[in-house]
């Protein structure tokens, strides 16, 4: 009786004891981030306003250039395109692989994750060789006599659609598989055994249980797609300006505040379109399932 | 004898709309695989420039990069500054991870944001931002900037794979270290660790894959003197159109695949470990769970 209640008495004191403890256990990795991570990014953001003295002109400006302007809403249109592209085409795959068994889908994941996996420059760099002038697309096309001379494939807003749908893909097809995973047969077979149409059950019960991995992905292409950098400086054209690309631009101009604001602007969306993300879903679930 | 035929083959195989979906997912699977699948026959081609199908097979390619040491000087870099971020990233997230799924205080759901943002926030906006702050302090080309940028970048892989790890984990196995008299300290090492070690390797090879593959970053502040080798193949690419990096190509495909694969396999262990964990009694040896346990849905 007494070992008992000694015992839980010092468990519940260790337990109130561990709470701050944890606490400690973050400190390390808060200071390293607030350091190196935090601070140099809420410095670029202040001079964004603050260059050389209080100022809103760099905003000013970016919203009434009109080539400014013109990057933003084609960032947001290519993104818009991208997420609906990568939905359509990876919702399939998703419920493909969902519906098959394990030994099938264990194997036919790897035509996924291998994608996933490699690096993008270099998946950029085979849709340069597949699309370029004298590249595989182009030779194939000829030989079949479809067209007689090479087409222009690289350095287009096509390119630019291709390969990010490429790179962007296996993050829809992740979320939307996991969810299709968990959905219960056994209400596939209740609502087939009711007399549902194959049609029906789709639109009725996997639909449904579906959308939540249909939000994750559209968010998680939505906001990778609007940072995109690396492909469309590669496979666009000189009208294929995406936001990261005139940052870059404007660095190199030794532009710096205005640089500084348009990063502003790109991270004030991704910030508003990750809280949604957050409220909605947790990352832990969407994240943790779509980079492993 | 339709409906015959629906009860029959579906859920299975439903048919004339199944075989539909089936081919547009084969296609897209296709349209996903197929570009990776193209640059390895083409690093082995004897033509002198880029050309389908390869004329001949040669290792010309491969002797370029291994030859020169610009590549191989490069290749070093990117590894050993991958292996600094691993162990850095490895050694301020796990604490972390246990800190976040353990304690409970206010603003935790901020604190987990702002450490897993570095993962969301579009990458040029941290290159800008310690771009300028490296061009103030004169760090700019040094492997010391990278690799603390690095860091910020991979720790969220490492906090979210241990939490993944951590969060089957039955706390009374601790107690029970404890109240045998163990310190906290060597609770974690012989009682915690063992168990979440699988969640540990898998986010630790994470961070050393991104550091390795990282190139935004990169191109702002390696300046001359520290290219990596996403670096130099972006200069490659852009400046030189020869296929030596087709080949650079074919030997990063190989070497993040075994990675990755290595990763999946910690991964699918700590899986099991996790249900196991749930489904044991504490005491008895997470050997006895069932093998054909379904992995809880998301």
């Amino acid at each position: 009786m007494t070992i008992a209640a000694e015992s839980s008495a010092k468990f519940g004191a260790h337990r109130g004891r561990t709470q701050m403890g944890y606490l400690i256990l973050l400190l390390p990795l808060l200071v390293y981030l607030g350091l190196f991570y935090a601070y140099p990014v809420a410095a670029m953001m202040f001079r964004s306003i603050h260059e050389p003295r209080w100022t809103a002109d760099n905003f000013v400006q970016i919203f009434d250039t009109g080539v400014y302007l013109h990057v933003l809403w084609l960032t947001v249109r290519i993104g818009l395109i991208v997420t609906f592209a990568s939905l359509l085409l990876g919702y399939p795959v998703a419920y493909v692989l969902a519906r098959v068994d394990r030994a099938k889908s264990n194997l036919l994941i790897i035509l996924v994750l291998v994608p996933f996996w490699t690096s993008i420059l270099v998946r950029t760099y085979a849709w340069m060789v597949l699309l370029g002038r004298q590249g595989i697309i182009n030779q194939l096309l000829l030989s079949f006599g479809i067209i007689d001379e090479p087409v222009r494939l690289l350095n287009t807003t096509f390119a630019v659609y291709v390969a990010m749908i490429h790179v962007l893909l296996p993050f829809m097809i992740l979320p939307l598989y996991g969810v299709m995973r968990g959905i219960d047969e056994n209400l596939l077979r209740a609502a087939q055994g009711l007399g549902a149409k194959p049609v029906n059950v789709f639109r009725q019960v996997v639909l449904p249980l579906s959308l939540p991995g249909v939000s994750a992905g559209c968010l998680l292409v939505f906001i990778l797609a609007l940072g995109f950098f690396i492909t469309p400086a590669l496979v666009g054209g000189p009208q294929d300006i995406m936001v990261a690309v005139l940052i870059q631009q404007q660095v190199d101009l030794f532009n710096w505040p205005l640089a500084s604001a348009l990063a502003v602007v790109l991270l004030a969306a991704a910030l508003l379109i990750f809280a949604v993300f957050m409220r909605t879903l947790g990352v832990e679930q969407a994240f943790g399932r779509a980079r492993t | 004898m339709r409906k015959k035929q629906l009860h029959r083959s579906a859920p299975k195989r439903p048919g004339a709309v199944g075989i539909w979906v089936g081919t547009i997912a084969a296609l897209v699977l296709f349209y996903l695989i197929f570009p990776i699948l193209i640059i390895v026959p083409l690093s082995f081609s004897s033509a002198k420039y880029l050309s389908f199908p390869p004329p001949g097979f040669s290792l010309q390619w491969y002797e370029n990069f291994f030859g020169r040491s610009d590549w191989l000087d490069a290749a070093w870099l990117s590894i050993w500054i991958g292996l600094v971020v691993m162990v850095l990233a490895t050694a301020l997230g796990t604490p972390a991870a246990l800190g976040l799924v353990r304690g409970r205080f206010p603003g935790k759901t901020f604190i987990n944001a702002f450490i897993i943002s570095p993962l969301i926030a579009p990458v040029i906006i941290v290159a800008i931002g310690v771009y300028f702050f490296y061009a103030q302090v004169g760090l700019i080309g040094s492997p010391v900037a990278l690799i603390l940028v690095h860091t910020c970048l991979a720790v969220p892989f490492v906090v979210i794979n241990v939490s993944a790890t951590l969060q089957g984990f039955d706390e009374r196995l601790e107690y029970a270290a404890m109240n045998l008299g163990a310190t906290p300290w060597r609770t974690f090492w012989q009682v915690t660790l063992p168990i979440i070690r699988p969640g540990v390797l898998a986010g630790a090879l994470f961070a050393f894959i991104s550091s390795f593959d990282e190139l935004i970053v990169a191109l702002f502040i390696s300046g001359s003197t520290a290219v990596t080798l996403p670096r130099k193949m972006w200069q490659s690419i852009r400046f030189e159109i020869d296929p030596t990096i087709a080949a650079v190509s074919t030997i990063l495909i190989a070497f993040t695949g075994a990675l990755f694969l290595a990763t999946e396999l910690f991964r699918r262990r700590s899986e099991r470990l996790r249900t196991s964990a749930a489904a044991v009694v504490p005491v008895q040896s997470n050997e006895t769970a069932s093998p054909s346990m379904r992995p809880a849905p998301i």
